[in-house]
């Protein structure tokens, strides 16, 4: 499995996916080979594929940390743990100043399994969002 | 230190700059290389393996074989005893004793296989667990750094593009307001079908003869001729 591999099924989907979403792929060239994948309607929120020796990683930045309300930090952390079980099939973690979501696969996952993977993702940042805004400016 | 730490300390430390490495490539590789020797290792200790459980197995054989020459020969020796023939019973016996040496040689020998054995089943396994935490470690370390590089080629894209990241709050508001047009879209969409729907309705029923009929000039001129004739 590689990110062009994964690009070129998300890409002849068009509008056939089972998920009911619309995929767009891009190919970020870079020492890592990333793809870049925007679900129509939600262009706000890309997700980022990646593949290494392993696992595919799909990764979507939720927010920043200068984004936080200072006294709500370690409430919104605690918030955070506590939901990253019930959450299907994604994780919080923090990449740099950066707070993300992320889900990893194995590299011998379907094309099936990681359309599933990007839509629940995709839906799982985007009701975070709302879930944590209380703790965001 | 466990590698979780380095990785820890690493990150914390602000490794995560472009450029800047967990552990450096060439750890990664003696890392690597460290792994392969160690399957090596593996090959051989389980080559080794079979063999010494060859020869413990012929050793196992033997033994028993001894065994039951000594069991033969002492029943000899004392049919040779109930005879009277003291010297052929002594010459058996010497025949036995002959025997118990081997036997005690090749049971010292077949003990010593089996501790063999047993050490290197046990190095095996060490070993087999050792590869895999190795490899588990190497992972975490390979998934850090591709994870990083990811980020920077991510980071380099948008600073190139132009186009920064929004705010989280704003991308929701954004995402939900398309969402929302989307849905009225549909709503306006069902209205409008149900809206000519309702026209052809009036059509078929105009075409019936039904309904409202259409003003043309002869029901006007109808009109007024009946006011003429009133008046």
């Amino acid at each position: 499995m590689n990110i062009h591999k994964i690009a070129d099924h998300l890409n002849a989907l068009a509008d056939n996916s089972e998920t009911g979403m619309v995929f767009d792929c891009q190919p970020i060239s870079g020492e890592v080979d990333v793809l870049q994948i925007t679900v129509e309607g939600r262009e706000e929120l890309p997700i980022f594929v990646s593949v290494t020796d392993d696992q595919i990683l799909c990764i979507t930045y939720l927010w920043g940390s200068n984004e936080v309300k200072e006294d709500k930090v370690a409430d919104m952390h605690t918030s955070m743990l506590e939901m990253s079980i019930p959450m299907p099939l994604s994780s919080f973690s923090k990449i740099g100043d950066k707070y993300v979501i992320f889900g990893a696969l194995s590299i011998s996952s379907t094309f099936d399994d990681i359309e599933h993977e990007l839509a629940v993702l995709s839906n799982n940042a985007i009701e975070i969002i709302d879930d944590m805004s209380d703790y965001l400016v | 230190m466990s590698i979780f730490k380095k990785i820890m300390t690493a990150i914390r430390g602000g490794a995560t700059e472009v450029g800047e490495a967990i552990v450096d490539s060439n750890g990664t590789r003696i890392f690597e290389q460290e792994i392969r020797d160690s399957e090596h290792h593996l090959t051989k200790a389980k080559r080794d393996l079979t063999n010494v459980m060859a020869q413990q197995m012929a050793a196992s054989r033997e033994v028993e074989r001894l065994q039951r020459e000594v069991t033969e020969h002492e029943g000899y020796a004392a049919q040779a005893l109930e005879k009277g023939d003291e010297s052929l019973a002594l010459a058996v016996a010497e025949k036995i004793a002959g025997l118990e040496t081997e036997l005690s040689s090749q049971q010292q020998a077949l003990t010593s296989f089996e501790t063999n054995a047993n050490r290197l089943k046990e190095l095996v396994r060490k070993s087999e667990r050792q590869i895999q935490e190795y490899k588990r470690q190497l992972s975490m370390v390979k998934t850090t750094e591709s994870v990083q590089k990811a980020t920077s080629a991510i980071t380099d894209n948008f600073s190139s593009s132009n186009s920064k990241l929004l705010n989280a709050k704003d991308s929701l508001e954004r995402i939900k307001a398309k969402q929302q047009q989307f849905d009225d879209k549909m709503k306006a969409a069902e209205v409008l079908e149900a809206e000519t729907g309702d026209s052809s309705l009036e059509a078929q029923l105009k075409a019936a003869g039904i309904g409202a009929a259409d003003n043309n000039a002869s029901s006007v001129l109808d009109r007024i001729k009946a006011k003429q004739n009133k008046g």
